[in-house]
């Protein structure tokens, strides 16, 4: 397989995508989530019995992609950027202001009742808190079997508790903990706890926001190795938002980088890493601590001045101009598209939402 | 530094590699290779075995001597309203002006007909303290019932659905809420013409339900935030089991704590109302009309004011440490 | 490990040439319900003027219950120091008088949180706390404290901070308030700073400018410095030496290039193997297995062995000193332990991969 840009080209020099091919031979590229121009505003309303909208926080403002049978696509960005809302308008938790959703081609974002319950089905979701994600007034049992009860259909009542135990297996808990408390288990165990119940009912896609960010170093790579082969074996899709940009480049075969509510660029991983054509990536790559004391001097960091703009009030045109060293009068006037600059070749020719997108010239 | 006693070539990393599922040591049936939880002992893992946070809750109050006690108190209470007889053999009602009135305590008569002494009108304050038991339990736990079923509904609804019904529902709390317990009380029993401990029960109620629909709102709201009731949602599940499965075992705690302390303000006040007298009235016993009639021999005869008092006291105290020690044992954050 | 030479200097602050700090077989423990929680159980580790220590650990090893005993901010009860010692340019804190101690704290080692926002209080303007540390410890008179306090919102590079020093909390971003936090703790010039995960709150882009921002105002004032983290990326950058800590134990101290080029605990090792890297792309990342101890039931002997790829029989049965690591030519490498028998095999390995 090739990961695919949005716009179907096809990137260069991936090699180590394609040596990741070998281990996943399902028949993939075929978008299975097709998200257009999605817009999530919440109102500021003011008053207390009349209430007067007065503005609007612009959490998700225009954010179109794909996500391809089979892959990970990964969200970066830092807090306030969206990343969370988006994955809460995906799963329908939120209402989207404006665009469309389609899964496998149907449209999703306004389904109600029943056909909402049968997409639910679908798409699921691992929380970022294992702490406050488990209800903990059930047991794990009930936990994981809830999906069954809501959804009677995927297990009849009889085989249940064996679907149950066998969930807890294959996210490698002890079947025998059934009856035990979220309490009794440390955070890596909550998560697989999470993990499962997102699995029980077969879902096609698993929305993961920022999965191993609460947990210990020590078992963050356990989780996270446990997502891969479970993908593997259920053949699943997952959108993967994190802020940990080397976990993201590890498990995603396509990262999207957001800002202030909008995708500024997106490619495949060594695209976005090695290549990174729009400033505020550039910025957020050099800005990573490396765990190489050897590459302290020689680091070229881009600091960026000031602060992210409100979401209420983000800044016309570009919305990173502010604090763009590239920043000139149209990026003012202009909101920059994100597409594939003609003049950029190679890696670098991928979607990047910047008038003057270019591969930094020193160094990566 | 002192050489340990092996080999150097013995090196048991050699052969791990990154890759390699070998030093996990279980490997599920699917396959997959996952790791155990190799750091809880199996006798601590079987004495946790599912034990739920009640179950904490419950294993650390039996600790607690302040909930034994009380604990003790509220079931000799509640067995001297139930059944009166079991504790003495007087007649509260029979009275003899002529023999016993104010009759000092004789205190070598234990649970006889003159152990606390005889009121004004000659009747056994031993047993009218007793049998005075069932008006003050019956208003405090029918009161706190209705309060918690009533409030409860009201603030869960307000909590779950937001929007209009919240509104209105804040306003009728906030509207109770600058009504004084005992002056509304008052005004409203006076438009009973006869008061039993019912009528009594439905004006507590009536007045005192807004306190514990705020604490089930807010309750509620935050529940409603968590991320398992978001998990929830994400599955399809209904309203019906998002409410009673997800908020309401996880929202009822604060809830049950504030209705035990309160239990106890509510039998003060139907003893307030009946000492002022529009309460409960003779011929019903209870502690406020033995009080209040009481306090015209308290020069001569304070015994008879200070029995039933003390029972009182004693009752409000029994409720209120039951209230702490539960809110204690409930409290995740010395958990 | 980092037994100083001449920490047994006379105690007055004069000419001193021993380590800033040093503290000693620190123990720490606390009492809850369900028994006692051994937290730190024989730490030893010292910091110069001018050099920055990283203590590594995650949650439950330890790192910050050992800062708050330096800090003498510990509830006690229901934590208990049953032994060790903790030296001040060479004086015991806590065998020393209160007001002595108080002294210190206050002025000569200075800690910055994690969280900002809970740390400065929400309805005081920051030019108030910040002009409140010269009042208070120096009687400074208002106007001037002002001026002082804008002087140190500048050293933190916060922009406009003539305009600024009315402004509450809240009203500064989280970056910006780390900064004040720093400039709250750089403004008594203090020896030394303890910097409890101070970036872990923040993004990335702001972590970099605030650590860049602590890196410098530490070589300019020649102070120690204490960093407290989880993340070994943000220690790699500022890092001179490096004690890793486990299950209350410094299990590793080394300088930080030889840490990162071989570590000599298996612990250490797994750490920085599960961290993902560029050629492990579609592999499996490496997971140290199983789950950090619970504090009331540390194992026996050393207290990774059960997750320890390389445990062998005495593992189980010897807690394991701190053994002096040496180089490729014998030679011991200063500053450098293992708390591992088998720490040769793990650097040895290191040297292969």
């Amino acid at each position: 397989m090739t990961p695919m840009t949005p716009n179907g080209a096809t990137p260069v020099g991936a090699a180590l995508a394609e040596e990741a091919a070998f281990e996943k031979p399902v028949s993939r590229g075929e978008p299975i989530l097709e998200v257009r121009d999605l817009v999530k505003h919440f109102p500021l309303t003011r008053g207390v019995v009349f209430k007067k909208q007065v503005g609007a926080v612009k959490a998700v403002d225009g954010v179109s992609f794909d996500l391809m049978q089979g892959e990970t696509l990964g969200i970066v960005g830092e807090s306030g950027c969206g990343k969370s809302t988006l994955a809460k308008v995906l799963m329908n938790l939120e209402p989207a202001t404006a665009g469309s959703v389609r899964y496998k081609g149907e449209e999703i974002s306004h389904l109600t009742g029943s056909a909402l319950k049968a997409v639910r089905r679908n798409i699921q979701m691992v929380f970022q808190d294992p702490y406050t994600s488990l209800n903990p007034r059930m047991t794990v049992g009930d936990i994981i079997g809830e999906p069954y009860e809501i959804h009677p259909e995927v297990a009849p009542k009889g085989d249940r508790r064996k679907a149950v135990q066998d969930l807890l297996d294959v996210v490698g808990l002890n079947p025998e903990y059934i009856n035990r408390y979220p309490h009794q288990f440390s955070g890596g165990q909550r998560q697989r706890i999470g993990i499962a119940r997102g699995l029980a009912l077969k879902p096609e896609i698993i929305i993961c926001d920022e999965p191993v960010s609460a947990l210990d170093v020590s078992v963050q790579a356990q989780v996270i190795n446990l997502l891969e082969k479970l993908q593997n074996e259920f053949n699943l899709s997952y959108m993967f938002i994190a802020h940990d940009l080397s976990i993201v480049r590890h498990i995603s075969d396509r990262v999207g980088v957001m800002y202030l509510g909008r995708i500024v660029e997106i490619g495949t991983d060594e695209e976005i890493y090695e290549h990174p054509t729009h400033p505020y990536t550039q910025a957020l790559l050099s800005a990573v601590p490396v765990p190489d004391p050897v590459a302290r001097e020689s680091r070229d960091r881009i600091v960026l001045v000031g602060d992210v703009p409100s979401p209420a009030n983000p800044p016309s045109g570009c919305r990173f101009r502010t604090r763009c060293w590239k920043a000139q009068e149209k990026c003012a006037q202009e909101v920059p598209a994100l597409t594939v600059r003609e003049w950029l070749e190679g890696p670098a020719a991928h979607d990047s939402a910047c008038h003057f997108a270019a591969e930094r010239e020193n160094g990566q | 530094m002192p050489e340990h006693d092996l080999p150097d070539d013995h090196d048991p990393l050699r052969h791990i590699q990154p890759t390699d599922s070998d030093h996990l040591d279980y490997v599920g049936q699917q396959g997959l290779a996952v790791e155990q939880d190799t750091l809880i002992e199996p006798d601590v893992i079987k004495r946790e075995e599912a034990r739920s946070l009640w179950g904490h809750a419950w294993r650390d109050l039996r600790r607690r001597p302040i909930f034994i006690v009380s604990t003790l108190l509220i079931i000799l209470l509640l067995l001297m309203a139930i059944w009166p007889g079991l504790f003495t053999d007087a007649n509260p009602r029979q009275a003899d002006l002529a023999h016993d009135f104010l009759r000092k305590p004789d205190y070598t008569d234990f649970f006889g007909a003159g152990w606390f002494g005889y009121d004004g009108q000659g009747r056994s304050v031993y047993a009218r303290v007793i049998y005075g038991a069932r008006a003050s339990i019956t208003v405090g736990i029918c009161v706190t019932l209705a309060v918690v079923i009533v409030g409860g509904l009201a603030g869960m609804v307000a909590g779950y659905f937001g929007g209009w019904s919240d509104a209105v529902i804040s306003r009728i709390i906030d509207i109770f809420f600058g009504i004084p317990l005992l002056l509304g009380a008052l005004v409203l029993l006076n438009a009973f013409s006869v008061r039993t401990v019912w009528s009594v029960v439905v004006a507590l109620a009536f007045l005192g339900w807004t306190q514990l629909a705020r604490v089930m709102r807010g309750s509620v709201l935050t529940i409603k935030q968590s991320d398992y009731v978001v998990a929830g949602r994400a599955l399809g599940a209904g309203t019906g089991r998002l409410m009673f499965r997800h908020i309401l075992p996880n929202a009822v705690a604060p809830v049950i704590v504030v209705a035990t302390i309160s239990l106890g303000g509510y039998i003060t006040a139907e003893a307030t109302l009946s000492f002022l007298g529009i309460g409960l009235q003779d011929p019903t016993i209870s502690w406020g009309v033995d009080i209040s009639s009481a306090q015209k021999f308290i020069r001569t005869a304070p015994f008879v004011l200070f029995f039933p008092a003390a029972a009182l006291s004693l009752t409000v105290l029994a409720f209120i440490m039951m209230g702490d020690a539960v809110r204690d044992a409930l409290d995740p954050k010395l958990r | 490990m980092t037994t100083q030479v001449g920490s047994t200097m006379p105690v007055h602050e004069e000419p001193y040439s021993g380590p800033l700090l040093d503290v000693r077989d620190l123990h720490v423990e606390f009492k809850t319900r369900d028994g006692v929680a051994r937290a730190v159980n024989g730490v030893n580790y010292s910091v110069s003027a001018g050099e920055t220590l990283a203590v590594l650990g995650e949650s439950g090893s330890g790192k910050s219950v050992t800062a708050q005993a330096i800090m003498g901010i510990l509830d006690m009860p229901p934590a208990r120091i049953p032994q060790g010692e903790i030296l001040f340019r060479g004086k015991d804190m806590l065998t020393m008088g209160r007001e002595e101690r108080r002294q210190i704290r206050g002025q000569r080692i200075a800690m910055i949180f994690q969280d900002a926002l809970s740390s400065l209080n929400p309805v005081l303007t920051v030019g108030y706390q910040l002009g409140e540390m010269y009042r208070a410890h120096h009687g400074t008179d208002r106007k001037e404290a002002k001026a002082k306090a804008i002087e140190l919102m500048e050293r933190v590079r916060i922009p406009a901070a003539a305009e600024r020093v009315g402004d509450y909390p809240h009203q500064f971003s989280g970056g910006m308030r780390q900064r004040i936090m720093i400039a709250m703790a750089l403004a008594l010039e203090p020896d030394l700073i303890i910097a409890d995960e101070p970036t872990t709150a923040l993004d990335v882009t702001v972590q970099a400018q605030v650590m860049d921002l602590l890196a410098e105002l530490q070589s300019e004032y020649h102070m120690g410095l204490i960093l407290i983290t989880h993340d070994l990326g943000v220690v790699a950058d500022v890092a001179d030496k490096i004690a890793v800590m486990y299950a209350g134990r410094i299990v590793e101290t080394a300088p930080v290039h030889d840490l990162y080029a071989a570590p000599a605990h298996p612990y250490t090792r797994g750490l920085l193997d599960s961290i993902p890297r560029l050629d492990q792309k579609g592999q499996e990342l490496y997971a140290i297995k199983g789950l950090p101890p619970n504090l009331m039931r540390i194992p026996p002997g050393c207290a990774f062995n059960p997750r320890c790829p390389r445990a062998q029989e005495i593992c189980r049965r010897e807690v394991p000193r701190l053994f002096e690591v040496t180089g490729d030519n014998d030679s011991p490498v200063p500053g450098r332990g293992s708390a591992c028998f088998f720490w040769k095999e793990t650097l040895h390995d290191a040297d292969d991969a």
